[in-house]
């Protein structure tokens, strides 16, 4: 059964919140209210639960005052002055409904109307349309004018974007949707044109939405008081029934959402304003790109195979389970209780993630469980819990609010975390200042309405010498915080690493060998971050993703140490996490090392626990790690693998590696909603259940944990927590819960950050910040307020050793990988939404002048060498990445991006280093042998899906 | 120097102003008769503000164009001093005469024509402006003259 979950009221007080200690007492309407000083008299009004009529207005927006229906008489002053722009002040005596203001509102709503289709009962808003409240509040019963005059009632439709349409027709110019894309999102894509009577709104001088810089991120669309701006799905389908709040399921930012529904069918994803981590923004993503829902390709029903060469078979649930457990079982039985593994999904929910490594400890007996994390962010669980402590990002998104200074490293939030890119720039425009340190110029750089900012861009692969670099110059030019260190951070580690980093070899005028970046700026952004009252920084897989992954990550930790930039609002360190759930399943303990909570396995206290509670012994030695497996599997001792929503055959590096390692596998299960790349290796595919489909929570990168609410049945009947439990008791270790909250509660009960957490605390708070126990019963917005969790803050010594993968002869450039908005990782979802009208392929970025040293045109068809393996991906010529290096994204599968990538890693975690390959490229004329393959296998792979027996057949 | 090389120097020369927007959008509509199609991008990416805002700003004001006007850029005064002489028989007049609405260019490119509210010559309207020229008290038959005339020149000039 679905348990709705009705949004309280999410109410438009028509101005935002103004923050004062300072209360002015107005009276309204003979009603007294006190407010913050500087509060709008509308939003005083609002508060008071006075609705004064409005159409320009609404409380994500500053105050414009254009529509003039607010106009309220103040005692004592002229006129009729507009409530939104209006301040109250102390003593005011506020009149919003007499005589004089109702035939004023009548006139103006005459106006309007006398410029506006009249075809309300056919319209795509009617049921959701401001303007025809509005002219039932004011009780327009005529329009004296007539329509015969000049108007605007003919202007065309642009239908350029596939998500919403704009109808010039209906617009009343209350410039909400410029404002918009001003405030909310940043972008500036929107305008007015001309002005007077001509006045409409246009995306600058582009023809139409989609060939702007329109980001497509439905702020405008949600902001239109009319139906100019409407969702293609509401004017297909008309108005929801009801909405249930839920979790986004694409990046780590993990916006809120009201899934708006009609019975059992989405019809709109609505951000909610109530969500703590996006306060009612979104982006295209989590906005429109849900239809992969209810894609065709969508796995129905569960399907075995002996071998991958043979067809399919649709059998039951029961059967599929039952042959998975005999395969897994009868593996164990030939080649050991180690000889199988599992990976767990940062795309699932907690509890699902919590329930596959229970199955892998407890049910296969061995530590082999790992996840995605593996391949992001696990330099930053490592790092960050040597050095501070915890493995976690030490801040709230809303923190950035009160940075002065904010670094980004190798990280690109407003394609990769869009709506904390859009609160970032939000927070550069009030005048904070940025430093970037990446090898491409991102966008961030060209906030417009900011001051210029500092680029540092470095060679790929010397990340490490640049922060030493940074924390280089903060020690000698005594720019340390001492009081800091001294109070928050063990003496020895500092002194040692006080003497270490003073060394002048980490000078910026001599690591400049290395890094290519100007010892000025380097010496200026040291100055500028240590300095700073508040210094944040940000960081992404450009940190990670690097054969030193783990020692940039120690290095940032250091720097903010050092300047004393932790533990209060404004600063801290960042990861900015990739997947919804990274954060999550990481936490629930998907590393072979570690349990729940990030307790070792050979801690035997914690473990002694689990194994009371699982009642089974567990193994006090860590597991195998995803590259292990790949290892066992081609060296032939690890024969079983169970992986829940991850596509390792197209997201880990060296692609023909992992491809190999996956044929040697005696039984590949695969639990997803699309027959994925691995899953086209796989002897058991179990369909997945997706977001929308089943109950849970995700962490995001605040550690804010939020609800996943189900809105619709699971296609194939079974949610992805259900599904291992099944598969649990086919190999007879039967678990036991009910609902997702009993695995929470279960979860609550063995990890100490999560002692406090519960579904009913998240349903009372909306969300919570782990730790949250018995020290901090609501959560933790802010980590290490008072002292880390190890105690003192330990600096540790980061030696910049270069990567083995430098440019060579044969290798002469520097392939780097990143994303776009518009895709999503691997692209399974994303590819099978509208959103591939924005990136039908990967591209591969070339600068301007080795593009000329290769006769290399845009467009052309570009052979990329690597040591690894050959792909060919169309060039685009840019001068945005530096010369020397070339630059792809990975989200189409015969791309091949991973192909070219390595088996090089992080010394500490084998996080793939992903962001430095050595490359050569050249004109070619065909896909490269490795992509010819792939779309042969592929070809089988969907004959042998299509020729599959039915469930109804056998 | 190319289009872009000549629209970079004049951002250069003004973007130290405050609000240097319009002087860098007049200077430019001074140097090429209009601003040209790529200014919008240039303008925005040196100002760090975003092509609609530039757009925005461009159309808001009628003064500033965005194509090529003709080689005669023509202006009919239409404030009240001028329309109290007659000037709207005169506009209709011209419109016929050029084949050509108000923004438009004729097809030879030798005319535009644009609407003006007041140049400052209210004494003895009705007011025509060609180029930077101004011609008072006009008539039908002067401006027939008048833009004989300056097509006549325009021929000689050319042969």
């Amino acid at each position: 059964m679905i348990a709705y979950y009705t949004p309280s009221s999410d109410k438009d007080h028509g101005t935002p919140a103004v923050h004062s200690d300072v209360l002015v007492t107005v009276t309204i309407d003979g009603v007294d209210i006190a407010v913050p000083e500087g509060t709008s008299v509308l939003r005083a009004a609002a508060l008071a639960g006075i609705n004064i009529p409005k159409l320009c207005a609404s409380d994500n927006l500053e105050a414009f005052g254009s529509c003039r229906l607010c106009a309220v008489q103040v005692e004592g002053r002229r006129g009729t002055p507009a409530a939104c722009t209006t301040p109250t002040e102390q003593g005011m005596k506020i009149s919003t409904q007499t005589a004089k203001l109702a035939t004023l509102r009548r006139n103006i709503m005459e106006l309007y109307i006398s410029d506006h289709p009249l075809d309300c009962l056919t319209c795509p808003a009617n049921g959701d349309c401001e303007l025809q409240d509005m002219a039932g509040v004011v009780g327009l019963r005529e329009v004296r004018y007539g329509f015969d005059g000049e108007n605007h009632l003919l202007e065309g439709k642009d239908q350029s974007n596939p998500y919403f349409s704009f109808d010039a027709s209906k617009c009343i110019v209350c410039s909400r949707c410029v404002r918009a894309c001003s405030e909310v999102q940043g972008t500036f894509a929107l305008t007015v044109d001309g002005r007077g009577f001509d006045s409409k709104i246009a995306p600058g001088s582009s023809a139409d939405f989609m060939s702007s810089e329109c980001v497509s991120c439905g702020a405008c669309v949600q902001a239109c008081p009319t139906a100019t701006l409407m969702e293609k799905t509401i004017i297909d389908a008309g108005q929801p029934d009801h909405s249930i709040v839920t979790t986004c399921a694409y990046c780590g930012v993990g916006c809120s959402f009201k899934a708006e529904m009609k019975g059992d069918q989405l019809v709109r994803m609505t951000p909610y304003k109530k969500g703590a981590a996006n306060q009612g923004h979104s982006c295209v993503k989590g906005r429109f790109a849900f239809g992969y829902a209810t894609h065709k390709d969508r796995i129905r029903h569960p399907m075995i195979r002996d071998s991958i060469e043979q067809p399919w078979r649709e059998v039951s649930w029961e059967e599929a389970l039952g042959f998975a457990a005999d395969k897994i079982k009868g593996i164990q039985q030939r080649y050991g209780r180690n000889s199988v593994g599992g990976i767990t999904s940062s795309r699932c929910t907690n509890e699902e993630t919590y329930l596959v490594q229970k199955l892998i400890r407890a049910g296969f007996g061995n530590n082999n469980t790992d996840t995605c994390a593996r391949v992001c962010h696990s330099p930053t669980g490592y790092g960050l819990k040597a050095t501070m402590g915890e493995s976690a990002g030490t801040q709230s998104f809303d923190s950035v609010m009160q940075a002065d200074v904010i670094v980004v490293i190798g990280a690109n939030p407003t394609d990769a975390h869009p709506v904390f890119g859009s609160q970032l720039r939000r927070r550069l425009r009030q005048g904070a200042q940025l430093i970037v340190i990446d090898p491409r110029r991102i966008d961030l750089l060209d906030t417009p309405h900011t001051a210029h900012a500092l680029h540092l861009p470095l060679q790929p692969g010397t990340n490490v010498a640049l922060i030493n670099a940074l924390a280089h110059v903060v020690v000698t030019e005594g720019l340390e915080a001492r009081d800091f260190i001294a109070a928050r951070c063990a003496d020895d580690s500092y002194q040692q690493w006080r003497a270490f980093i003073s060394d002048p070899i980490h000078a910026p005028e001599h690591v400049v060998d290395q890094t290519s970046v100007d010892p000025t700026a380097v010496r200026e952004a040291a100055r500028q971050y240590a300095l700073a009252p508040n210094g944040a920084i940000y960081y992404g897989l450009g940190v990670t993703e690097h054969s030193q992954g783990s020692t940039m990550v120690m290095g940032i930790a250091n720097l903010a140490m050092a300047t004393g930039n932790i533990g209060r609002e404004g600063v801290g360190v960042n990861p900015l996490r990739g997947q919804n759930n990274v954060q999550g399943s990481c936490d629930m303990g998907s590393f072979p090392h570690e349990l729940p909570g990030y307790q070792h396995v050979s801690d035997d206290l914690a473990r002694r626990r689990f194994e009371a509670a699982w009642g089974v012994e567990l193994d006090n030695e860590p597991g195998l790690r995803i590259p292990n497996m790949f290892d066992a599997a081609l060296a032939g001792h690890f024969k079983g693998l169970y992986v829940q929503g991850e596509d390792i055959a197209q997201s880990d590096p060296n692609t023909q590696h992992v491809e190999s390692a996956l044929r040697a596998l005696d039984c590949l299960i695969v639990q997803d909603i699309f027959l994925n790349e691995t899953a086209k290796f796989a002897h058991v595919l179990l369909p997945g259940s997706t977001f929308l489909e089943k109950n849970g929570t995700f962490t995001n990168a605040e550690r804010r944990i939020n609800r996943v609410r189900k809105v619709m049945p699971p296609l194939a009947g079974l949610e992805d927590w259900q599904v291992t439990c099944a598969l649990s008791k086919a190999l007879g270790y039967p678990m036991h819960y009910e609902h997702p909250s009993d695995i929470m509660a279960e979860i609550a009960s063995l990890t100490p950050s999560f002692h406090g957490v519960s579904y009913e605390k998240l349903e009372q708070q909306g969300s919570i910040q782990w730790p949250c126990n018995e020290r901090s019963p609501n959560g933790t917005p802010v980590m290490h307020t008072e002292d880390f969790p190890i105690g003192l803050g330990r600096f540790a010594i980061t030696r910049f050793v270069a990567t083995e993968e430098r440019s060579s002869r044969r290798f002469p450039l520097l392939l780097t990988t990143g994303r776009i908005l518009s895709q999503y990782n691997v692209g399974a979802q994303t590819r099978r939404t509208k959103n591939q009208q924005w990136h039908e392929e990967d591209l591969l970025d070339i600068h301007p002048s080795d593009a000329q040293l290769r006769g290399v045109k845009d467009g052309d068809w570009l052979g990329i060498q690597s040591r690894a393996g050959q792909t060919v991906l169309r060039a685009r010529i840019t001068s945005r990445i530096q010369p020397g290096v070339v630059y792809t994204t990975f989200h189409h599968p015969f791309s091949g991006a991973n192909v070219i990538t390595t088996d090089n890693s992080d010394w500490a975690t084998n996080c793939p280093e992903y962001k430095v390959t050595a490359v050569q490229v050249e004109k070619v004329s065909q896909p490269s042998l490795w992509q010819q393959q792939a779309q042969d296998f592929d070809k089988q792979q969907q004959a042998l899906k299509r020729q599959r027996a039915r469930v109804s057949e056998v | 120097m190319t289009e872009r090389e000549a629209i970079s120097d004049i951002i250069d020369a003004h973007r130290h102003l405050e609000g240097s927007l319009l002087p860098i959008l007049h200077a430019v509509q001074d140097r090429f008769g209009y601003l040209p199609p790529n200014s919008n991008r240039l303008i925005a990416d040196a100002l760090r503000v975003s092509e609609a805002d530039v757009h925005g700003v461009i159309s808001f004001y009628h003064y500033f164009r965005q194509r090529p006007p003709g080689k005669h850029a023509v202006s009919v005064c239409r404030a009240e001093a001028c329309q109290a002489q007659g000037c709207r028989q005169l506009e209709a007049h011209i419109k016929t005469r050029l084949g050509i609405d108000f923004h438009d260019v004729t097809d030879d490119g030798q005319f535009s024509l644009e609407p003006v509210y007041c140049l400052g010559n209210c004494a003895t309207g009705p007011t025509v402006r060609v180029n930077n020229t101004i011609y008072g008290r006009m008539s039908a038959e002067k401006v027939d003259r008048l833009f004989e005339r300056l097509a006549v020149d325009t021929v000689r000039l050319l042969s």
